[in-house]
């Protein structure tokens, strides 16, 4: 390494957050469903639909930012598959998460042959991307301002606290005269919305849609809502650890000594081990994953 | 006897409903790539059941799919869910492969033995992994066996990467298997067939886990702490205990299926290793409602659709990701079960 340490650092620092920015939207975006009570593993797919959407949107209309807007309604759509099997039809929240991830992986491929014609992947043109603002894309900036509404949302208004009480005592909520179904569902599209921006960061960065380019991305961000303790500001500072872990591999390509594989699995030991209690023990919202019924009037 | 028979079809009828829903879903679906549904379920009824080689195919793609399915089902009889069979399956099939050309000298017996034998083991300790953290600290598995995927897969890039393992050349894979080690094929459908002793393996797995869970004390408490752990530790079975044999049998599963693919049929362990059984098991355990026959049957339907799937790609516009599509819907529509089973049970009350 000749370059100056300064110089090394800062491209450090930029590269860190341009790897972190899907996994902050798509982790801000867990954290709406899972506070809410609605376990959300598929934001995996949520994610790979993002990026195909925006993606797809961006080459047919030669607008990127009509692409985010296509990106974020297909979120939005996909979460609200979710959103039905779960809190209406009471499916297994779990199994729903597992479905949404497989329709995702088929679904894109199968959809960018029939508006692409027999290709399983697709390049954007020049006038297709979103223009740079100084050393990141705009959506890169926007990801930071939904985190930090996210934490306005949820701690200091009325809608935010509801938001924490369906997720944690529905019962209590419901007495309260709150309609848990309704939060949740609106909670639900809501992390739809967000990992599918998220997603849609991957093709305006790479220039090109490839299938199934997420390729776990969805469960990384899940991985940092957990490793933040279920809150936006600490799913962001994990998003950003381990956008750090991925960039110093990418920096050190291997001259540092270490192997690679080390730093790409941080994410997920280090998940493992908050979930333990070993540093900090990371406790899920108290009724995440279940079901929630009004008593019968009979 | 009547009242069983009337609980099976209670059992089944949501299942078959999904079914008919998803048939309606994916017909649409393949309407809008313009193509007629009829014709590509023609394609899809010849390329899974036409001939001795295409059910051939169907059996060699369903094969995998028994072993995840197992270990799927066997783990939410005893309430947990296991979503790592993707990972233990990559455990499995690295120390197959590792076993199957290192070891020499021995007879076919036994060096395919020793190779399933290990592969199964450490896919079983894979699986402990979450198993202990669930029993000993509560962690939830969905979340720990997620990890642990990636960090197998991570993990077996890296051994494969490494000098002792690498075979020399660009691709980071292992020496192929010793002859010793190879699962045989059954050459006798058709000659080309990639279907293997495997599936004998699985059909004898189907058994003995039936037998285990039906027929055992071991069996009734994997399922009584499934039903209610607490009303199973009241009684003095204990939970811990259970769960972290139900998880290793799981794993041990997965391993069984990592080595199948690497001993029948890949012949060595490459990175990244061929992905999707795991999750695929999730569909298959889901639609067989956790019974191992119910696997058995439902793996042998997913495997018509991989080999069906596979000649709709080659004769026509739709690609086989329709496949995943249709697994897609077909797990959402049985996970919907609840209106299904509501719609069921009030037409029976104002039958009667």
């Amino acid at each position: 390494m000749n370059e100056p340490v300064t110089v090394f650092a800062l491209a450090l620092l930029a590269a860190t957050i341009r790897k972190s920015v899907p996994l902050i939207f798509a982790s801000t975006g867990g954290f709406f469903s899972e506070r809410s009570g609605v376990v959300n593993i598929g934001l995996e797919g949520m994610m790979l639909f993002g990026a195909f959407s925006g993606a797809l949107v961006a080459v047919l209309s030669h607008n990127p930012w009509l692409g985010l807007l296509g990106a974020a309604i297909v979120g939005a759509l996909i979460a609200c598959v979710h959103a039905l099997a779960t809190i209406t039809f009471r499916a297994n929240q779990i199994i729903s998460g597992v479905a949404i991830n497989l329709l995702a992986v088929g679904g894109t491929v199968f959809l960018t042959q029939v508006f692409m014609g027999g290709e399983r992947s697709f390049s954007l043109g020049p006038s297709d991307r979103l223009p740079m603002w100084g050393p990141f894309l705009p959506i890169a900036y926007l990801s930071f301002i939904c985190v930090a509404g996210a934490c306005v949302f949820a701690y200091y208004t009325v809608p935010g606290l509801r938001l924490r009480a369906v997720g944690e005592h529905p019962r209590a909520a419901d007495t309260q005269g709150i309609n848990v179904a309704k939060v949740r569902f609106l909670a639900v599209i809501m992390s739809g919305v967000l990992a599918g921006l998220g997603g849609a960061y991957l093709p305006y960065f790479s220039g090109s849609f490839a299938k199934n380019m997420t390729s776990g991305l969805g469960f990384i961000a899940l991985a940092a809502l957990i490793f933040g303790k279920w809150n936006p500001a600490g799913a962001m500072a994990a998003s950003l650890l381990f956008g750090f872990a991925d960039a110093l591999q990418e920096t050190l390509q291997g001259r540092g000594g270490l192997p690679p594989q080390i730093f790409q699995a941080i994410p997920y030991v280090l998940t493992v081990v908050a979930l333990a209690g070993v540093i900090g023990r990371s406790r899920p919202p108290a009724a995440l994953g279940r079901h929630y019924e009004r008593e019968a009037s009979g | 006897m009547n009242t069983g028979l009337k609980k099976n079809s209670a059992n089944l009828l949501p299942s078959l409903a999904a079914l008919i829903l998803a048939g309606i879903v994916s017909s649409i679906v393949i309407l809008i790539l313009g193509e007629s549904p009829i014709y590509i379920a023609r394609v899809m009824l010849s390329g899974s059941a036409g001939s001795l080689s295409s059910i051939a195919n169907t059996l060699e793609e369903a094969t995998p799919l028994i072993f995840t399915g197992l270990c799927v089902a066997i783990a939410m009889r005893c309430g947990l869910f296991n979503i790592g069979g993707e990972g233990q399956l990559v455990i499995g099939a690295f120390v197959a492969a590792w076993v199957g050309y290192r070891v020499g000298g021995l007879p076919p017996v036994v060096h395919i033995t020793l190779c399933i034998a290990l592969a199964g083991l450490a896919g079983a300790l894979w699986a402990l992994i979450p198993g202990l953290l669930k029993a000993r600290f509560g962690a939830h598995e969905v979340i720990n066996t997620i990890m642990l995927n990636y960090v197998a897969f991570i993990f077996a890039n890296y051994l494969v990467g490494l000098p002792y393992f690498k075979k020399p050349g660009q691709i980071p894979q292992t020496e192929d298997v010793l002859q010793s080690a190879l699962l045989p094929r059954m050459t006798f459908l058709y000659e080309y067939t990639r279907l293997n002793l495997g599936f004998v393996l699985a059909i004898a797995a189907v058994l003995l886990i039936y037998i285990l869970l039906e027929k055992t004390e071991l069996g009734f408490e994997i399922r009584s702490v499934g039903h209610n752990p607490l009303a199973s530790r009241a009684s003095g079975i204990s939970v811990a205990r259970n769960m972290l044999l139900a998880m290793a049998i799981s794993g041990f599963l997965a391993g069984m299926a990592g080595s199948e693919r690497v001993l029948g049929v890949h012949r060595h362990f490459i990175s990244p290793f061929p992905f999707g059984y795991g999750f695929a098991g999730i569909a298959v355990a889901l639609l067989g409602r956790n019974r191992p026959l119910g696997v058995l049957v439902s793996a042998i339907f997913f495997g018509a659709l991989a080999s069906g799937g596979a000649q709709v790609d080659i004769e026509t516009n739709v690609p086989r990701e329709l496949v995943t599509v249709i697994q897609a819907i077909v797990v959402l529509f049985v996970a919907c079960e609840y209106p299904i089973r509501k719609f069921v049970f009030i037409r029976r009350r104002t039958a009667l």
